[in-house]
């Protein structure tokens, strides 16, 4: 489904991703996790098409196709998703109205016509509901006020409406207390399925335990230093980094 | 002959038609004497550094128009906040149509300021309001004020209440090659009353407009006005707009002034606070294009204490568009307790716009909060990331974020159909339709 062959990626002339393989299949979902300052985040963003970083080399496709051309918007049509560690506020648009735009806008670039409202609605509620979401939420501005878990919920939600193939989970566990990334990793685990593939971005095992990955990333400083299955988290998580970034060394 | 010129020998033209005998004529011929002397501002003055009237003086716009026009409501019906029912004082090329208005005596005065100058059951109020507040040697103001024969009279006796919102609009159609209009507009708020007016100038066609328009507004004890202004105008047409606001105690005025079109436009809003307890609300979306020019100056003055106001300025700017922001802000040295807030952000869409944003601030009382700040930046690339990600183009995100970025002015609007007016000018503004009403 993904291919990341050799990426190379700087911002502001300053080299962030150093050479990057990466091969994701359809069912699959995969760890990335390092210390600070390693590129996930830079990963995450290149692959989600954000025009601040420079493709100096090599290149990533979805499903055979190249992805360097196309726009952010037109990469989410094809079924790209970022959930963001940082999601925005965007004041006096309701997550039911963004939502709205959003999904009639990925349907427009496919040549369908907008949903039709009943539609919408009851998919509105069937998402929300399995992301344990109040209704009353649905209504408020996009992010406004929004605590950092309620954040971390509506990106999931967002997730859950628009069914992507490939969905970025950038620090999604980040800010989020043991209930809620509960309930957040129950959502991502029901929206799993043969035909599509996560990629789980974090600095923690935590979440790990709730999403189990079939395969774990170590990233240090722009390059995938090693790969392994999901006990290579855990052993992450007892002897720190350091461990990697010594065996890089030698 | 350059515009001065010909406004000081129409003006000789313009007393032969009307009562030499009205106090009001004493007025104007000392305002036209102060005009003569000041003649329009130049960009030397400080206040009118940013802004040139220059090209205009150099029209030559017809004072009077020749022959009154007539125009058919469905064809400019959609000038008019025509989703709910309101009361309505139009006016055609200077020229009241009684046809499009709809006026009334029913408790309320809503109806024109000439029949108010003349008729001798109005004397009372003219006498004690008619250009009290208005400046006596602001030059365009003065400029008005000898030319003040026609506009809105709206008086509101204590404790009233219009049955509905009233509009004024003024129609320029066009009939001459250049039209030069000079409204004046009395409203009265007494004890307790209540009043939300929506003013718009509207040009039909391509022909040059230049509006020189005051607006005197007395706000007295615990009333409550309301004022929208909607300038969405032609791209020929050009508006000095003078509003000054007299508020006593206990006291609430919001103005809001929505600039999204015409040429050049210039508002003066001045409000005077002269009692305790009172708040005065000023809010502004500007949202430019091509070469377009808007210059906001206001002035609150704060005389006394425990009052607060309360201003907000929105500016998108693209294309080669200019904007300006002057916030003056007055508090005398008794004025304590004053809570004055003042915030101007702005958007630069192009390399090519600019914009000058200025507070003035002069405060003489030591026990005061008073806070200002204005910025000026591009889009939030981030944010734009954030819903390009979720598969919205970038010039709908774009859209949507000056949208977000405009939004919080709209919440004061307190004609939800007027909100939504306004949303959908803005969506039109911008030239996108997003997938629910904005």
């Amino acid at each position: 489904m993904l291919e990341i062959k050799n990426l190379h990626a700087s911002v502001e002339e300053k080299d962030i991703l150093k050479g990057i393989n990466l091969e994701v299949k359809p069912g699959e979902v995969h760890a990335i996790m390092g210390p600070n300052g390693s590129g996930k985040s830079t990963l995450a963003s290149v692959i989600a098409g954000k025009e601040e970083f420079e493709v100096e080399k090599g290149s990533i496709s979805l499903n055979g196709e190249d992805l360097e051309e196309l726009a952010p918007e037109e990469r989410a049509h094809k079924g790209i998703f970022l959930s963001f560690q940082y999601p925005v506020e965007i004041p006096g648009v309701s997550v039911t109205n963004f939502m709205k735009t959003a999904i009639n806008e990925s349907r427009k670039a496919r040549g369908l016509d907008d949903m039709p409202a009943n539609q919408m609605l009851k998919l509105i509620r069937e998402k929300s509901e399995m992301l344990e979401i109040d209704r009353k939420f649905l209504s408020r501005s996009l992010n406004e006020g929004f605590s950092g878990g309620e954040k971390k919920r509506n990106e999931i939600f967002q997730m859950a409406m628009m069914e992507p193939k490939l969905a970025i989970l950038d620090e999604t566990d980040s800010g989020l207390d043991i209930d809620a990334l509960r309930i957040v990793a129950n959502g991502v685990n029901k929206l799993r399925s043969k035909d599509n593939a996560i990629i789980v971005i974090t600095h923690y095992q935590r979440l790990l335990e709730y999403i189990v990955p079939d395969f774990v990333h170590v990233l240090h400083d722009g390059k995938i230093v090693k790969s392994g299955t999901k006990e290579l988290a855990l052993e992450l998580e007892d002897k720190g980094y350091d461990w990697i970034k010594q065996e890089t060394v030698v | 002959m350059d515009l001065k010129d010909k406004l000081l020998s129409s003006f000789i033209a313009f007393e032969n038609n009307v009562d030499l005998d009205n106090p009001v004529h004493e007025v104007r011929s000392e305002a036209i004497k102060n005009f003569e002397v000041k003649g329009f501002p130049t960009k030397k003055e400080e206040a009118w550094k940013y802004t040139s009237l220059n090209s205009l003086q150099k029209v030559d716009f017809s004072i009077f128009p020749k022959q009154e026009n007539t125009l058919e409501y469905k064809n400019v019906k959609k000038y008019f906040l025509h989703e709910i029912d309101t009361y309505k004082i139009v006016f055609i090329d200077g020229v009241y149509s009684s046809y499009l208005s709809e006026t009334t005596h029913d408790g309320v005065d809503v109806c024109l300021l000439s029949a108010a100058l003349t008729k001798p059951q109005y004397k009372q109020v003219i006498d004690v309001y008619f250009n009290q507040v208005a400046s006596r040697d602001e030059s365009l103001t003065t400029l008005n004020t000898a030319f003040s024969r026609e506009g809105a009279y709206i008086y509101i006796p204590k404790g009233k209440v219009p049955k509905k919102p009233i509009q004024i609009v003024h129609f320029s159609t066009g009939n001459e090659a250049a039209l030069m209009l000079q409204p004046r507009n009395l409203i009265i708020a007494e004890e307790n009353a209540e009043v939300q007016i929506i003013e718009r100038h509207q040009s039909l066609t391509e022909n040059e407009v230049f509006t020189n328009c005051v607006t005197e507004i007395f706000a007295a004890k615990d009333a409550n006005v309301d004022y929208y202004k909607v300038q969405n105008d032609a791209k020929t047409a050009s508006l000095v707009d003078n509003t000054y606001i007299a508020q006593k105690d206990n006291s609430v005025v919001r103005v809001h002034t929505f600039s999204f079109g015409g040429k050049l436009i210039r508002n003066n809003l001045n409000f005077y606070q002269n009692g305790e307890h009172m708040d005065s609300v000023l809010k502004g979306i500007t949202i430019l294009g091509d070469k377009q020019h808007v210059d906001h100056h206001t002035l609150v003055h704060h005389a006394q204490p425990n009052c607060e106001s309360h201003q907000d300025y929105k500016g998108i700017f693209g294309d080669k568009s200019t904007g300006v922001f002057n916030g003056k802000i007055i508090v005398d040295q008794i004025a304590q307790k004053t809570n004055a807030f003042q915030q101007n952000n702005n958007i630069l869409l192009s390399d090519k716009a600019t914009i000058n944003t200025k507070p003035q601030l002069e405060i003489f009382a030591d026990d005061v909060k008073c806070s200002h700040g204005c910025t000026i930046g591009q889009l939030d690339e981030d944010a734009l990331f954030y819903l390009q990600s979720r598969g919205i183009p970038k010039k709908e995100a774009t859209a949507l974020l000056m949208y977000a970025f405009a939004n919080n002015v709209l919440e004061s609007v307190r004609i939800p159909e007027l909100k939504k007016r306004i949303n959908k000018i803005i969506a039109n503004t911008l030239g996108v339709r997003v997938g629910f009403d904005l």
